[in-house]
């Protein structure tokens, strides 16, 4: 009877345990809105306006995400995670997708098991100091104390970089970007040091941003990109199209102000690519035929969705640089959507 | 055999639940039933939800290289150190915290405990306001707050630069406050340390052998000596003479101001002050509580009659009162004790890195193992937690012997 009884039980536990299940696509549909995971606060990715909505350049892609399923960019709850939670909050199921300044790593892809959609920001390690420090490269920086976020692959950069140089630092360990901030404003680290395009976004909201510098060199390979967990391959490609169709936008000239008018294109790839055409292409992943049309026009491609966030417009003013269009000298190729 | 006449009744499977004689043992089976499957069940959707996910159970990861640096470290360490190493320094920081904070929580709690229950009116209050103050706002607020005055109010280390600073050192140069911490003088050990070590121990045992002695004269003639002085002279001489015999094995490094930072010198972060003092100043107001409630225990008879006898205030509370309310204040003690320990895990609010910060903080993310990281930092703070009640526990059962 006891082992009936335990026998039982597991098989109860059996049919539960399938609950975290593989269609996050339908779990998204079933709930009505998608959960996208952002930083805390990262000027330019991911912020709270005055108005208290979210903005920023990976709000977007979220938002972007959610008008392709919903036809709605706003059906996103958005959850801010730290970097030492991301993951687990991913891989948990807290939210569908992560779209939080995240390195590209090999252990993240395999030992993680998360499975990253491809890089919407080329970027690197770098270091912001006071200016009145009178430091003017990190080679300078033997014997500092340094603000790092944990749970990064800045910690690990920062660890071999002041390594292969021979020199040595105290580490500082800060849970957010805020916590970073207000020490390193405080003046209890010498210098902060994260993603240089989160350093950038930091440096202008500061409230003297002339006091600060970024020093020039660039210690890491940050590439950074939207995740999702492993084993939903079919959700991991609505991800990655959504991604890869913002970027064919901007290199076809497609923008949030004249998507309506390719109706007459003869390019073929566009009707394929705003469901305009006789194929339904979106069918295959069990998306509505226009998705991708609702994701470009809710914040435009990729070029204004950088320009509104990063760029002049987001009062940031970082250079597109490698992260231009291939077409215009940058490394931004994404494969053909056929 | 049986000298009962009752007939015997039919055992049935009902009576399992409605005899007496059953019940006990019968509901006992059910709840071990029940508690085993919900385990097992517990246990199987885990794992079956790892697997899910692609991932095992496996504690390998603790035998790889960590990659990141930890700025505290009791013992030798390096980002090249393993995984399992800087869980070990993450727990030494832990007991720190906890050991040091004990210690003030309890020494401040006791005197405010006592305190409060004084005739000064103006003192007696003040204590209520410390310890209503520190009781009733949570301890990641004192945490955060005690942090922030160290980090806002002291100056960098910058400060101390040039020829007319704005910061200057304490105590003939030898303490600096900085906004990154305390940096005090460090004993550095020469040749012949280990004498002069070997000399104090000693000293410390004959010290305690008289002191033992002396108690025994003052029972059997009732004279007493001055115990305390001769003690501090039986201690303090001998190694005064050994010190300089050896050649003053024993000097000091100071800190000084080089580059960025303050080099040399014992360096007390921050972090660490501020952890160490929020958690005791907080447990200390419970302590404080604690004792009072203990102190109230004790009749108001034993007061009068002490004071009948003709002992003074102090004699009555170090002699009579509080040897009694011990035993009455100790058993909660150990609840405060372990309170404070693993309130300790709310160190990455200051950036410490106890073992949450390092096995259960860095660690955890960077190899992504939060099952095994997990359980591993909930068996350390349940070992921490039983060896702790023990120890007290052992200390208790000595005082009870003492009780009539
Ligand atoms: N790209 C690095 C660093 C990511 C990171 O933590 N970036 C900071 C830049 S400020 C951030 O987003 N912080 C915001 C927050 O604290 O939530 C990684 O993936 O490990």
């Amino acid at each position: 009877m006891k082992k009936s009884l335990i026998l039982g039980f597991l098989a109860a536990a059996g049919l539960t345990a399938g609950m975290a299940s593989a269609a996050t696509l339908d779990d998204v549909k079933a709930r009505g809105n998608l959960n996208c995971g952002v930083s805390t606060g990262a000027p330019g990715f991911a912020t709270v306006d005055d108005s208290g909505k979210n903005v920023g350049f990976d709000v977007d892609y979220c938002r972007a995400l959610a008008a392709g399923i919903f036809g709605d960019p706003m059906a996103v709850k958005f959850v801010p995670l730290t970097s030492a939670v991301r993951f687990t909050a991913l891989a948990a199921g807290e939210v569908d997708i992560l779209a939080r300044n995240t390195t590209w790593t090999y252990s993240r892809d395999t030992d993680l098991k998360q499975t990253f959609l491809g890089v919407n920001y080329y970027d690197g390690q770098g270091f912001m100091v006071k200016k009145d420090l009178g430091v003017s490269s990190t080679l300078e920086l033997d014997g500092a104390t340094v603000c790092i976020q944990v749970g990064t692959t800045t910690e690990l950069n920062l660890a071999d970089y002041f390594k292969e140089n021979g020199m040595s630092y105290e580490p500082v360990p800060t849970a957010d970007n805020a916590e970073s901030q207000q020490q390193y404003l405080a003046g209890a680290c010498d210098t902060y040091t994260t993603d240089a395009s989160a350093l950038h976004g930091t440096r202008v909201n500061l409230e003297n941003p002339d006091a600060h510098l970024v020093l020039p060199e660039i210690i890491s390979k940050e590439p950074l990109g939207p995740l999702v967990r492993h084993g939903d391959d079919n959700w991991a490609d609505i991800g990655r199209w959504v991604l890869n169709a913002l970027v064919i936008a901007e290199e076809k000239g497609i923008t949030q102000a004249n998507i309506d008018s390719w109706g007459n294109s003869k390019d073929a790839e566009v009707h394929r690519l705003l469901g305009t055409g006789d194929d339904d292409m979106m069918a295959m992943v069990g998306m509505p035929k226009n998705a991708l049309y609702n994701a470009i026009k809710a914040g435009g491609n990729y070029g204004e969705i950088f320009e509104n966030n990063l760029g002049a417009t987001g009062g940031i003013n970082i250079e597109r640089g490698v992260n231009a269009s291939w077409t215009k000298g940058g490394i931004l190729y994404s494969p053909p959507f056929r | 055999m049986s000298s009962s006449n009752f007939p015997k009744e039919k055992f049935r499977w009902g009576m399992l639940l409605s005899d007496t004689r059953y019940r006990g043992t019968s509901l006992q089976v059910i709840t071990f039933i029940i508690f085993v499957a919900v385990f097992f069940w517990l246990v199987d959707n885990t794992l079956k939800n790892l697997a899910l996910m692609g991932k095992d159970v496996s504690f390998n990861f603790l035998g790889m290289r960590a990659g990141y640096d930890i700025n505290q470290r009791l013992i030798s360490y390096t980002n090249d150190s393993t995984h399992a190493r800087a869980a070990l320094v993450g727990i030494l920081n832990t007991l720190v915290v906890a050991f040091f904070g004990c210690v003030i929580a309890t020494i401040v709690g006791v005197l405010a405990g006592i305190l409060r229950l004084s005739k000064n009116w103006i003192v007696a209050k003040l204590m209520s306001i410390y310890i209503e103050g520190f009781r009733n706002i949570p301890v990641l607020l004192w945490i955060v707050m005690i942090f922030a005055l160290f980090t806002e109010f002291t100056p960098a280390p910058k400060a101390f630069k040039g020829d007319d600073p704005q910061a200057s050192m304490l105590l003939f140069d030898s303490v600096a406050i900085t906004n990154r911490g305390t940096y005090l003088p460090i004993p550095i050990m020469g040749e012949g340390a280990y004498w002069l070590l070997i000399c104090l121990s000693l000293s410390i045992i004959s010290a305690f052998y008289f002191v033992r002695y002396s108690r025994k004269v003052k029972k059997d003639t009732g004279k007493g000596f001055p115990t305390f002085w001769i003690s501090i002279c039986i201690i303090a001489i001998p190694c005064i003479i050994a010190f300089f015999v050896f050649g003053k094995p024993i000097s000091f490094g100071y800190p000084y101001l080089k580059g960025f930072n303050f080099k040399d010198g014992l360096h007390l972060r921050n972090s660490l002050l501020a952890l160490t003092l929020a958690l005791a100043f907080y447990t200390s107001a419970f302590i404080a509580e604690i004792v009072r409630s203990g102190i109230l225990a004790i009749s108001k008879g034993q007061t009068e009659a002490a004071s009948a006898l003709g002992l003074r205030p102090n004699k009555i509370m170090n002699l009579i009162i509080l040897p009694q309310a011990l035993r009455v204040i100790v058993p909660p003690m150990i609840s405060q004790y372990l309170n404070l320990t693993k309130n300790s895990s709310l160190a990455i609010a200051v950036g410490y890195m106890d073992v949450r910060g390092t096995l259960g903080g860095i660690t955890l993310n960077q190899t992504g193992r939060e099952l095994e990281s997990m359980l591993l930092l909930m068996g350390f703070y349940l070992s921490v937690s039983l060896l702790i009640s023990s120890v007290i526990n052992y200390f208790n059962r000595s005082f009870q012997i003492v009780g009539r």
